[in-house]
């Protein structure tokens, strides 16, 4: 199994391990709940290291960017972030991805740890013929992710620059302990916070300094029920190959005006005639919990999938995300789950499930 | 770990605390299997009354993360169950052996409390095998 540069310190600290997409991670330190509790109230530290960036400078960075995604990269201002899908000429997504502009020419991504290999490959066939580099960085980053409403001010007192003015999607270089950082104020669980990227031998020192300031080391599984919430896609569970932008819900990456890209003309057709499934959130009407994979059913046929569930922390019920027909998908409407082998009421709700006061 | 030593255990990891007198076994999962699977959220149980035989699926348990089958260790009639695991399924993460207890089961056969299940010390033996230390 891969291991990420903080795995020893994961050992140490008592968590426990799982094997996540081929990485050793852990899933969790003293429990789901109480880790998900300290996010939305404290500040939780999750090791992230797994994720992959990949960088994007030449003159054709922005136009190779442009054609292979459907948001509008062009938008991006120096020092920012942006949320994007990676899609084929099918307009299914390759991955889902964060874009960050250095500045003109000098991009790089963060991309999903299990899809790494092969967006590097695709990107790489896509900048054929273009004035772009694109080279894998995976390996020479760290990356950990200080997030809650306690993050700023855990974080501040060990950083260089001044963090509060970094708008939520920016980024910014400096050093946190002394080791060379960058900040960005982004994050995967609906509070606010920071990821940042760390050279993978300071990453333990600093990770330790973390945890002895008294922040809360947490694993994967509270990262999904925190994400869940937040209703943050996960590529694998929500969306992947066979999905598009549109069908996940994700109209607002969507900018059919930018210009041409993969995919443009589906989701130009999907967006005229409306996507046949849209993907939704529910709480279950019945008692149990709808996992990932299980069936939507209706007089005895499938209709639909469960993408995502779990029993939420926060609100204290069964939540998920599910593909719906588009004419059931209006919040109000039940469903059926199976749920081994029994039929199980469910109920489309508004999302996200979870949003912070600000 | 706790693994007390007046219970019997199954490898499915359910332990039965046997009332001889009684001829009744109260079934629940260990300590270490409540560890494994992590923040309990729903339990769903069999009716009183329900016949069930050794290794019969006798319900599931919901943890945040995962679900899991629950099998009876031996076998008999459900007689209780502890409705408290409805509101308070937590019960099983804080308290597995006692108020986390789940069915109360007639054991029709409590030979098979010495032929299928495993006493602490083999239990013990047997969970670290599995985790393979």
């Amino acid at each position: 199994m891969k291991k990420t540069p903080l795995n020893a310190m994961h050992h140490e600290l008592g968590a426990k391990m799982v094997d996540f997409g081929g990485w050793e991670m852990p899933v969790q330190y003293t429990g789901i709940m109480e880790e998900h509790e300290t996010v939305r109230t404290g500040a939780g530290l999750f090791d992230v290291s797994h994720m992959g960036e990949i960088m994007f400078r030449g003159p054709d960075a922005l136009k190779m960017l442009q054609s292979t995604t459907c948001n509008d990269v062009s938008k991006i201002a120096d020092g920012r972030a942006q949320y994007n899908g990676l899609l084929y000429p099918t307009a299914t997504f390759v991955d889902d991805l964060l874009v960050y502009k250095n500045a003109d020419n000098d991009y790089f991504s963060v991309v999903n740890a299990s899809n790494i290999e092969k967006d590097f490959e695709w990107l790489q066939e896509c900048a054929k013929g273009l004035e772009v580099e694109v080279v894998d960085r995976s390996d020479d980053y760290a990356l950990l992710a200080l997030q809650g409403p306690r993050a700023l001010g855990l974080l501040q007192p060990i950083a260089d620059v001044e963090l509060s003015p970094l708008k939520y999607y920016s980024f910014a270089p400096g050093t946190l302990d002394g080791a060379k950082a960058i900040f960005s104020r982004t994050g995967y669980t609906g509070e606010d916070g920071f990821e940042i990227f760390l050279d993978p031998n300071d990453a333990p020192r600093v990770m330790k300094k973390l945890v002895d300031l008294g922040v809360k080391p947490c694993g994967l599984g509270a990262r999904d029920t925190l994400r869940l919430e937040a209703k943050r896609a996960l590529y694998g569970n929500d969306i992947d190959h066979t999905t598009t932008p549109l069908e996940a819900d994700l109209g607002w990456i969507v900018k059919l005006e930018k210009g041409d890209f993969n995919g443009r003309d589906v989701l130009q057709r999907e967006k005229a005639e409306g996507p046949r499934r849209k993907l939704v959130g529910f709480e279950m009407v019945d008692r149990g919990i709808a996992r990932h994979g299980y069936p939507v059913v209706e007089g005895g046929e499938e209709v639909g999938v469960v993408t995502s569930g779990t029993h939420s922390p926060t609100l204290k019920k069964a939540i998920g995300l599910a593909y719906l027909p588009l004419d059931k998908s209006a919040p109000g409407t039940e469903f059926m789950v199976l749920i081994r082998g029994k039929e199980t009421r469910a109920r489309v709700v508004p999302t996200p499930f979870y949003k912070r006061a600000k | 770990m706790s693994i007390p030593e007046d219970s019997k255990y199954a490898k499915s990891h359910e332990y039965v605390h046997f009332d001889e007198k009684e001829g009744v076994g109260t079934i629940g999962i260990t300590d270490y299997a409540q560890k494994e699977l992590g923040d309990v959220v729903f339990v769903e149980l069999p009716q009183v009354g329900t016949q069930l035989e050794a290794g019969d699926e006798l319900g599931s348990i919901e943890s945040v993360k995962a679900v899991s089958e629950l099998f009876a260790p031996v076998s008999g009639e459900v007689v209780e169950v502890n409705e408290a695991l409805t509101e308070k399924p937590e019960l099983v993460n804080t308290d597995p052996y006692g108020d986390g207890w789940m069915i109360k089961m007639r054991v029709s056969d409590p030979t098979e409390m010495d032929e299928l299940l495993m006493n602490a010390e083999e239990y013990e033996e047997y969970i670290q095998t599995e985790a393979g230390h």
